[in-house]
Protein backbone atom coordinates (compact mmCIF):
# COMPACT_ATOMS: atom_id res chain seq x y z
CA UNK A 1 0.00 0.00 0.00
CA UNK A 2 2.90 2.34 1.10
CA UNK A 3 4.18 1.23 -2.24
CA UNK A 4 1.33 2.02 -4.77
CA UNK A 5 1.60 6.03 -4.41
CA UNK A 6 3.29 6.96 -1.18
CA UNK A 7 0.63 8.77 0.06
CA UNK A 8 -1.03 6.63 2.58
CA UNK A 9 0.29 7.95 6.35
CA UNK A 10 0.61 5.32 8.49
CA UNK A 11 -1.38 4.82 12.01
CA UNK A 12 0.04 3.49 15.20
CA UNK A 13 -1.38 4.99 18.26
CA UNK A 14 -2.93 7.99 16.72
CA UNK A 15 -1.55 10.78 19.54
CA UNK A 16 -0.68 13.23 16.98
CA UNK A 17 -2.86 12.54 14.04
CA UNK A 18 -6.39 13.05 15.58
CA UNK A 19 -5.22 15.92 17.74
CA UNK A 20 -8.74 18.22 17.24
CA UNK A 21 -9.62 15.64 14.24
CA UNK A 22 -13.46 17.11 13.93
CA UNK A 23 -12.05 20.37 12.66
CA UNK A 24 -9.07 19.01 10.16
CA UNK A 25 -11.82 18.36 8.32
CA UNK A 26 -9.19 17.82 5.19
CA UNK A 27 -6.99 15.15 7.05
CA UNK A 28 -10.46 13.09 6.82
CA UNK A 29 -10.26 12.89 3.09
CA UNK A 30 -6.61 11.51 3.46
CA UNK A 31 -5.80 7.06 3.09
CA UNK A 32 -4.40 5.87 6.33
CA UNK A 33 -2.87 2.84 6.75
CA UNK A 34 -3.71 1.14 10.13
CA UNK A 35 -0.70 -0.72 11.83
CA UNK A 36 -2.67 -1.55 14.83
CA UNK A 37 -3.20 -4.89 14.22
CA UNK A 38 -0.40 -6.14 12.18
CA UNK A 39 1.83 -8.03 14.69
CA UNK A 40 5.30 -8.23 13.16
CA UNK A 41 5.90 -4.71 14.48
CA UNK A 42 4.53 -5.74 18.03
CA UNK A 43 8.28 -7.17 19.27
CA UNK A 44 9.58 -5.66 21.78
CA UNK A 45 12.81 -7.65 22.37
CA UNK A 46 16.20 -7.79 23.91
CA UNK A 47 19.29 -9.83 23.61
CA UNK A 48 22.20 -9.45 25.06
CA UNK A 49 23.42 -6.50 23.62
CA UNK A 50 20.36 -5.01 22.01
CA UNK A 51 17.05 -3.84 22.06
CA UNK A 52 14.39 -4.11 19.32
CA UNK A 53 11.43 -1.75 19.96
CA UNK A 54 9.19 -2.97 17.53
CA UNK A 55 7.42 0.12 15.75
CA UNK A 56 3.67 -0.42 17.74
CA UNK A 57 5.69 -0.93 21.26
CA UNK A 58 4.12 2.21 23.22
CA UNK A 59 5.89 4.37 25.70
CA UNK A 60 4.21 2.87 28.34
CA UNK A 61 5.38 -0.81 26.91
CA UNK A 62 8.56 0.32 28.37
CA UNK A 63 7.61 1.65 31.54
CA UNK A 64 6.34 -1.32 32.45
CA UNK A 65 10.06 -3.38 31.69
CA UNK A 66 11.77 -3.93 34.81
CA UNK A 67 15.45 -4.65 31.90
CA UNK A 68 14.58 -0.93 30.57
CA UNK A 69 14.65 0.50 34.07
CA UNK A 70 17.47 -1.20 34.62
CA UNK A 71 19.84 -1.02 31.48
CA UNK A 72 18.42 2.09 29.16
CA UNK A 73 16.64 4.07 32.31
CA UNK A 74 16.61 7.38 30.04
CA UNK A 75 14.08 5.63 27.80
CA UNK A 76 11.94 4.76 30.97
CA UNK A 77 12.51 9.06 32.46
CA UNK A 78 11.65 10.37 28.90
CA UNK A 79 8.17 8.12 28.44
CA UNK A 80 7.11 9.16 32.22
CA UNK A 81 7.20 12.96 30.78
CA UNK A 82 5.33 12.00 27.80
CA UNK A 83 1.30 13.48 28.05
CA UNK A 84 0.17 10.98 30.55
CA UNK A 85 -1.05 7.70 31.24
CA UNK A 86 -3.36 8.16 28.29
CA UNK A 87 -1.09 8.76 25.73
CA UNK A 88 1.77 6.82 27.42
CA UNK A 89 -0.31 3.80 26.76
CA UNK A 90 -1.04 4.68 23.25
CA UNK A 91 1.79 6.47 21.64
CA UNK A 92 4.74 4.62 19.92
CA UNK A 93 8.33 5.55 20.08
CA UNK A 94 8.27 4.60 15.89
CA UNK A 95 5.54 7.79 16.10
CA UNK A 96 7.82 9.97 17.85
CA UNK A 97 10.98 9.32 15.58
CA UNK A 98 8.37 10.22 12.53
CA UNK A 99 6.48 12.52 13.64
CA UNK A 100 9.94 14.55 13.61
CA UNK A 101 8.80 17.49 16.27
CA UNK A 102 11.63 19.35 17.17
CA UNK A 103 10.56 19.02 21.09
CA UNK A 104 9.98 15.33 20.93
CA UNK A 105 10.51 13.54 24.53
CA UNK A 106 11.49 9.81 23.23
CA UNK A 107 13.56 11.02 20.25
CA UNK A 108 17.00 12.73 22.37
CA UNK A 109 16.80 9.82 24.55
CA UNK A 110 17.43 7.12 21.59
CA UNK A 111 19.54 9.45 19.70
CA UNK A 112 21.77 9.69 23.02
CA UNK A 113 21.46 5.78 23.19
CA UNK A 114 22.85 5.56 19.35
CA UNK A 115 19.80 4.42 18.20
CA UNK A 116 19.19 2.83 14.64
CA UNK A 117 15.74 3.16 12.96
CA UNK A 118 15.20 0.36 10.57
CA UNK A 119 12.95 0.96 7.65
CA UNK A 120 11.73 -1.24 5.39
CA UNK A 121 9.42 -1.18 2.04
CA UNK A 122 9.49 -3.59 -0.93
CA UNK A 123 12.29 -2.17 -2.38
CA UNK A 124 14.07 -3.85 0.78
CA UNK A 125 15.79 -2.92 4.28
CA UNK A 126 17.58 0.24 5.55
CA UNK A 127 18.78 0.96 8.83
CA UNK A 128 19.78 4.78 9.35
CA UNK A 129 21.50 6.04 12.72
CA UNK A 130 18.98 8.34 14.08
CA UNK A 131 21.92 11.09 14.57
CA UNK A 132 21.56 11.22 11.23
CA UNK A 133 18.03 10.65 10.23
CA UNK A 134 17.16 14.49 9.92
CA UNK A 135 17.67 16.62 7.64
CA UNK A 136 15.69 19.88 8.75
CA UNK A 137 12.54 20.74 9.93
CA UNK A 138 9.95 17.53 9.95
CA UNK A 139 12.26 16.62 6.90
CA UNK A 140 13.51 13.15 7.05
CA UNK A 141 15.27 10.13 5.44
CA UNK A 142 11.92 8.39 5.39
CA UNK A 143 10.89 7.91 1.90
CA UNK A 144 7.07 7.76 1.82
CA UNK A 145 6.80 3.85 0.54
CA UNK A 146 9.14 3.35 3.81
CA UNK A 147 7.73 2.36 6.75
CA UNK A 148 9.68 2.17 10.49
CA UNK A 149 9.88 -1.26 11.23
CA UNK A 150 12.04 -1.38 14.42
CA UNK A 151 14.27 0.95 16.40
CA UNK A 152 17.62 -0.96 17.44
CA UNK A 153 19.26 0.25 20.83
CA UNK A 154 22.79 -1.12 22.09
CA UNK A 155 23.52 -2.36 25.53
CA UNK A 156 26.37 -0.45 26.94
CA UNK A 157 27.55 0.31 30.18
CA UNK A 158 27.27 4.22 30.69
CA UNK A 159 28.93 5.79 33.15
CA UNK A 160 27.19 8.51 32.89
CA UNK A 161 23.15 9.72 31.75
CA UNK A 162 21.10 12.25 32.29
CA UNK A 163 17.89 13.05 30.45
CA UNK A 164 16.04 16.55 31.26
CA UNK A 165 13.05 18.28 30.02
CA UNK A 166 11.88 21.81 31.02
CA UNK A 167 8.03 22.53 30.24
CA UNK A 168 5.61 24.66 31.53
CA UNK A 169 4.22 22.40 33.92
CA UNK A 170 5.38 18.68 35.00
CA UNK A 171 3.02 16.58 33.05
CA UNK A 172 1.10 17.17 29.84
CA UNK A 173 3.40 19.82 28.46
CA UNK A 174 5.35 20.41 25.45
CA UNK A 175 9.29 21.01 26.34
CA UNK A 176 10.69 24.12 26.19
CA UNK A 177 14.54 22.61 25.99
CA UNK A 178 14.72 18.95 26.67
CA UNK A 179 18.73 17.46 26.63
CA UNK A 180 19.57 13.74 27.08
CA UNK A 181 23.59 13.47 27.77
CA UNK A 182 25.64 10.04 28.14
CA UNK A 183 28.76 8.52 28.52
CA UNK A 184 29.72 5.23 27.49
CA UNK A 185 32.87 3.35 25.91
CA UNK A 186 31.47 5.13 22.91
CA UNK A 187 32.09 8.19 23.92
CA UNK A 188 30.04 11.20 25.50
CA UNK A 189 26.21 12.28 23.28
CA UNK A 190 24.33 15.40 24.20
CA UNK A 191 21.43 15.86 22.33
CA UNK A 192 19.60 18.31 22.70
CA UNK A 193 15.56 19.24 22.28
CA UNK A 194 13.51 22.35 21.43
CA UNK A 195 16.64 24.17 20.35
CA UNK A 196 16.56 23.72 16.72
CA UNK A 197 14.78 22.88 13.69
CA UNK A 198 14.90 19.28 14.47
CA UNK A 199 16.03 17.42 17.81
CA UNK A 200 20.04 17.04 17.34
CA UNK A 201 23.12 16.01 18.82
CA UNK A 202 25.55 18.94 20.09
CA UNK A 203 28.62 18.06 18.69
CA UNK A 204 30.84 21.21 19.82
CA UNK A 205 29.87 20.53 23.54
CA UNK A 206 30.74 16.62 23.19
CA UNK A 207 33.89 18.03 22.60
CA UNK A 208 34.44 19.77 25.03
CA UNK A 209 33.68 16.98 27.30
CA UNK A 210 35.96 14.55 25.13
CA UNK A 211 38.72 16.86 25.42
CA UNK A 212 38.38 17.16 29.32
CA UNK A 213 38.01 21.63 28.35
CA UNK A 214 37.95 23.57 31.82
CA UNK A 215 34.54 25.00 32.09
CA UNK A 216 33.69 27.06 35.02
CA UNK A 217 30.61 28.81 34.52
CA UNK A 218 26.93 27.67 32.17
CA UNK A 219 28.36 30.99 30.05
CA UNK A 220 31.18 29.17 29.34
CA UNK A 221 29.32 27.08 27.57
CA UNK A 222 27.56 29.46 25.26
CA UNK A 223 30.32 29.64 22.36
CA UNK A 224 29.56 25.62 21.69
CA UNK A 225 26.20 25.61 22.51
CA UNK A 226 26.05 28.67 19.71
CA UNK A 227 27.97 26.21 17.33
CA UNK A 228 25.28 23.27 17.94
CA UNK A 229 21.98 24.58 18.32
CA UNK A 230 20.12 27.42 16.92
CA UNK A 231 16.61 28.00 19.05
CA UNK A 232 14.04 30.64 18.31
CA UNK A 233 10.66 32.54 19.81
CA UNK A 234 7.84 30.64 19.40
CA UNK A 235 4.34 30.15 21.67
CA UNK A 236 6.14 28.14 23.72
CA UNK A 237 9.25 30.28 24.85
CA UNK A 238 11.98 32.42 24.01
CA UNK A 239 15.76 32.07 22.15
CA UNK A 240 16.98 33.86 25.05
CA UNK A 241 15.63 31.53 27.50
CA UNK A 242 16.26 28.38 25.58
CA UNK A 243 19.89 28.98 25.29
CA UNK A 244 20.22 30.30 29.06
CA UNK A 245 18.17 27.08 30.20
CA UNK A 246 20.46 24.89 28.10
CA UNK A 247 23.53 25.89 29.18
CA UNK A 248 22.62 26.10 33.02
CA UNK A 249 21.34 22.38 32.59
CA UNK A 250 24.34 21.41 31.04
CA UNK A 251 26.67 23.17 33.40
CA UNK A 252 25.33 22.09 37.18
CA UNK A 253 24.24 18.82 35.47
CA UNK A 254 28.28 17.99 34.39
CA UNK A 255 29.61 20.00 36.91
CA UNK A 256 31.42 17.09 38.49
CA UNK A 257 33.05 16.43 34.35
CA UNK A 258 33.41 20.03 33.62
CA UNK A 259 37.32 20.00 33.04
CA UNK A 260 38.09 16.39 33.98
CA UNK A 261 39.20 14.12 30.65
CA UNK A 262 37.22 10.85 30.57
CA UNK B 1 -27.71 9.27 15.11
CA UNK B 2 -24.23 10.12 13.32
CA UNK B 3 -22.31 13.41 14.11
CA UNK B 4 -21.35 14.78 10.21
CA UNK B 5 -18.28 15.24 9.66
CA UNK B 6 -18.49 17.26 6.13
CA UNK B 7 -18.73 14.69 3.74
CA UNK B 8 -19.87 10.93 4.70
CA UNK B 9 -17.76 8.23 4.31
CA UNK B 10 -19.20 4.54 3.18
CA UNK B 11 -19.18 2.99 6.46
CA UNK B 12 -17.65 -0.29 7.53
CA UNK B 13 -18.61 -2.73 9.85
CA UNK B 14 -16.25 -3.77 13.32
CA UNK B 15 -16.92 -6.06 15.81
CA UNK B 16 -15.55 -5.37 19.96
CA UNK B 17 -15.98 -5.74 22.85
CA UNK B 18 -18.07 -3.08 24.51
CA UNK B 19 -18.56 -2.75 28.49
CA UNK B 20 -18.31 -6.64 28.54
CA UNK B 21 -20.57 -7.49 26.09
CA UNK B 22 -19.50 -8.59 21.96
CA UNK B 23 -21.25 -5.95 19.90
CA UNK B 24 -20.92 -5.25 16.02
CA UNK B 25 -21.60 -2.10 14.23
CA UNK B 26 -21.46 -0.24 11.01
CA UNK B 27 -19.43 2.77 11.92
CA UNK B 28 -18.44 6.10 9.79
CA UNK B 29 -14.32 5.78 8.99
CA UNK B 30 -13.31 8.99 10.17
CA UNK B 31 -15.00 8.88 13.62
CA UNK B 32 -13.54 8.66 16.79
CA UNK B 33 -14.18 6.41 19.51
CA UNK B 34 -15.36 9.05 21.48
CA UNK B 35 -18.13 9.80 18.44
CA UNK B 36 -19.28 6.28 18.33
CA UNK B 37 -19.67 5.68 22.32
CA UNK B 38 -21.61 9.60 22.32
CA UNK B 39 -23.60 9.57 19.37
CA UNK B 40 -23.95 6.15 18.21
CA UNK B 41 -23.93 3.67 21.20
CA UNK B 42 -25.57 6.64 23.15
CA UNK B 43 -22.92 5.85 26.15
CA UNK B 44 -23.01 9.61 26.60
CA UNK B 45 -20.75 9.09 30.57
CA UNK B 46 -17.88 9.26 27.87
CA UNK B 47 -17.03 13.41 27.49
CA UNK B 48 -15.27 15.37 25.26
CA UNK B 49 -12.79 18.15 26.72
CA UNK B 50 -10.02 19.39 24.91
CA UNK B 51 -10.08 17.30 21.74
CA UNK B 52 -6.18 16.92 21.61
CA UNK B 53 -5.47 14.78 24.36
CA UNK B 54 -4.65 16.94 27.28
CA UNK B 55 -7.64 16.69 29.54
CA UNK B 56 -8.52 12.99 29.70
CA UNK B 57 -12.46 13.74 30.19
CA UNK B 58 -13.10 11.31 27.05
CA UNK B 59 -11.01 8.67 29.21
CA UNK B 60 -11.98 5.12 28.40
CA UNK B 61 -10.12 1.53 28.86
CA UNK B 62 -9.08 0.27 25.90
CA UNK B 63 -7.54 -3.73 26.36
CA UNK B 64 -7.58 -2.88 30.29
CA UNK B 65 -5.37 0.64 29.94
CA UNK B 66 -6.79 3.96 30.12
CA UNK B 67 -6.48 6.07 26.95
CA UNK B 68 -8.14 9.23 25.12
CA UNK B 69 -11.06 8.40 23.09
CA UNK B 70 -10.86 11.25 21.35
CA UNK B 71 -7.13 10.04 19.56
CA UNK B 72 -8.65 7.15 18.55
CA UNK B 73 -9.88 5.86 15.41
CA UNK B 74 -12.70 3.81 16.00
CA UNK B 75 -11.62 1.31 13.59
CA UNK B 76 -8.51 0.91 15.21
CA UNK B 77 -11.01 -0.92 18.58
CA UNK B 78 -11.98 -3.99 16.21
CA UNK B 79 -11.31 -7.01 18.13
CA UNK B 80 -10.18 -5.70 21.00
CA UNK B 81 -11.66 -4.60 24.75
CA UNK B 82 -13.38 -1.49 25.44
CA UNK B 83 -15.01 -0.32 28.67
CA UNK B 84 -16.34 3.04 29.40
CA UNK B 85 -17.64 5.06 32.59
CA UNK B 86 -20.97 3.20 32.65
CA UNK B 87 -19.07 -0.34 33.37
CA UNK B 88 -18.01 0.82 36.86
CA UNK B 89 -19.90 -0.01 40.16
CA UNK B 90 -21.32 2.82 41.47
CA UNK B 91 -21.08 1.78 44.77
CA UNK B 92 -17.48 2.14 43.95
CA UNK B 93 -17.66 5.94 43.99
CA UNK B 94 -18.34 6.79 47.42
CA UNK B 95 -15.11 7.94 48.48
CA UNK B 96 -15.43 10.46 45.50
CA UNK B 97 -18.08 11.96 47.49
CA UNK B 98 -16.87 11.58 50.80
CA UNK B 99 -13.65 13.32 49.87
CA UNK B 100 -14.65 16.03 47.95
CA UNK B 101 -13.81 14.58 44.66
CA UNK B 102 -16.34 16.52 42.25
CA UNK B 103 -17.33 20.10 42.20
CA UNK B 104 -18.91 21.24 38.63
CA UNK B 105 -17.91 17.91 37.49
CA UNK B 106 -17.39 17.82 34.15
CA UNK B 107 -13.69 16.50 34.31
CA UNK B 108 -15.47 13.74 36.80
CA UNK B 109 -15.97 10.84 34.01
CA UNK B 110 -12.50 10.94 33.25
CA UNK B 111 -11.00 11.31 36.78
CA UNK B 112 -13.30 8.39 37.86
CA UNK B 113 -11.97 6.28 35.13
CA UNK B 114 -8.16 7.13 35.84
CA UNK B 115 -8.64 6.78 40.21
CA UNK B 116 -10.68 3.10 39.51
CA UNK B 117 -7.39 2.09 37.22
CA UNK B 118 -5.36 2.51 40.20
CA UNK B 119 -7.57 1.00 42.54
CA UNK B 120 -7.34 -1.51 40.50
CA UNK B 121 -4.00 -1.58 40.18
CA UNK B 122 -2.25 -0.82 43.44
CA UNK B 123 0.96 -2.42 41.95
CA UNK B 124 1.69 0.68 39.71
CA UNK B 125 2.40 2.70 43.36
CA UNK B 126 5.62 0.70 43.99
CA UNK B 127 6.80 2.86 40.87
CA UNK B 128 4.08 6.10 40.37
CA UNK B 129 2.75 8.31 42.39
CA UNK B 130 -1.18 8.53 42.68
CA UNK B 131 -0.78 12.44 41.83
CA UNK B 132 1.99 11.30 38.40
CA UNK B 133 -0.93 8.70 37.62
CA UNK B 134 -3.87 11.15 37.65
CA UNK B 135 -1.99 13.74 35.60
CA UNK B 136 -3.38 12.90 32.22
CA UNK B 137 -7.00 14.54 34.34
CA UNK B 138 -7.47 17.79 34.31
CA UNK B 139 -9.97 19.77 36.64
CA UNK B 140 -10.35 22.99 36.07
CA UNK B 141 -11.60 23.67 39.33
CA UNK B 142 -8.45 22.60 40.45
CA UNK B 143 -9.62 20.03 43.03
CA UNK B 144 -6.87 17.95 43.17
CA UNK B 145 -6.16 17.51 46.75
CA UNK B 146 -9.92 15.95 46.97
CA UNK B 147 -9.17 13.62 44.04
CA UNK B 148 -6.47 12.17 45.26
CA UNK B 149 -7.46 12.06 48.73
CA UNK B 150 -10.48 9.70 47.42
CA UNK B 151 -7.71 7.58 45.35
CA UNK B 152 -6.07 6.77 48.83
CA UNK B 153 -9.30 6.55 50.91
CA UNK B 154 -10.72 3.87 47.73
CA UNK B 155 -7.00 1.96 48.26
CA UNK B 156 -7.65 1.88 52.21
CA UNK B 157 -10.90 0.21 51.71
CA UNK B 158 -9.82 -2.09 49.23
CA UNK B 159 -7.30 -3.24 51.72
CA UNK B 160 -5.09 -1.66 49.16
CA UNK B 161 -7.25 -2.60 46.33
CA UNK B 162 -6.06 -6.58 46.93
CA UNK B 163 -9.53 -7.43 46.18
CA UNK B 164 -10.65 -11.12 45.34
CA UNK B 165 -12.00 -10.25 41.57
Amino acid sequence: MLASDGAAIPIAGGTDLLVHWPVRVDAHDRTYMDLSRLDALKPFSWTRDELTLGALTTYWDVIQDPRAREELPLLVDAARQVGAIQIQARGTWAGNIVNASPAADGVPVLMAYDAVVVLESRRGREEVPLDRFYSGYKQMKRRPDQLVVEIRIPCRRYSYQVFEKVGARRAQAIAKVGLAVTHSGAGWRVVAASVAPTIRRCPAVERLLETGTPIASPEGLLPAIAQDVAPIDDIRSSAQYRTRVMARLLYHDLRDVWGKRE
Amino acid sequence: MLRPYGKRMPTISISFTLNGSPVTIEIDPTHRLLDTLRYQLALTGTKEGCGEGECGACTVYLDGLPVNSCLIPTYQVRGRQVATVESLDPGGLEPFERCGATQCGACTPGVVMAAWWIREHPELLGTHTVRELMAGNLCRCTGYDGIVDSVAEALRETGSGKRET
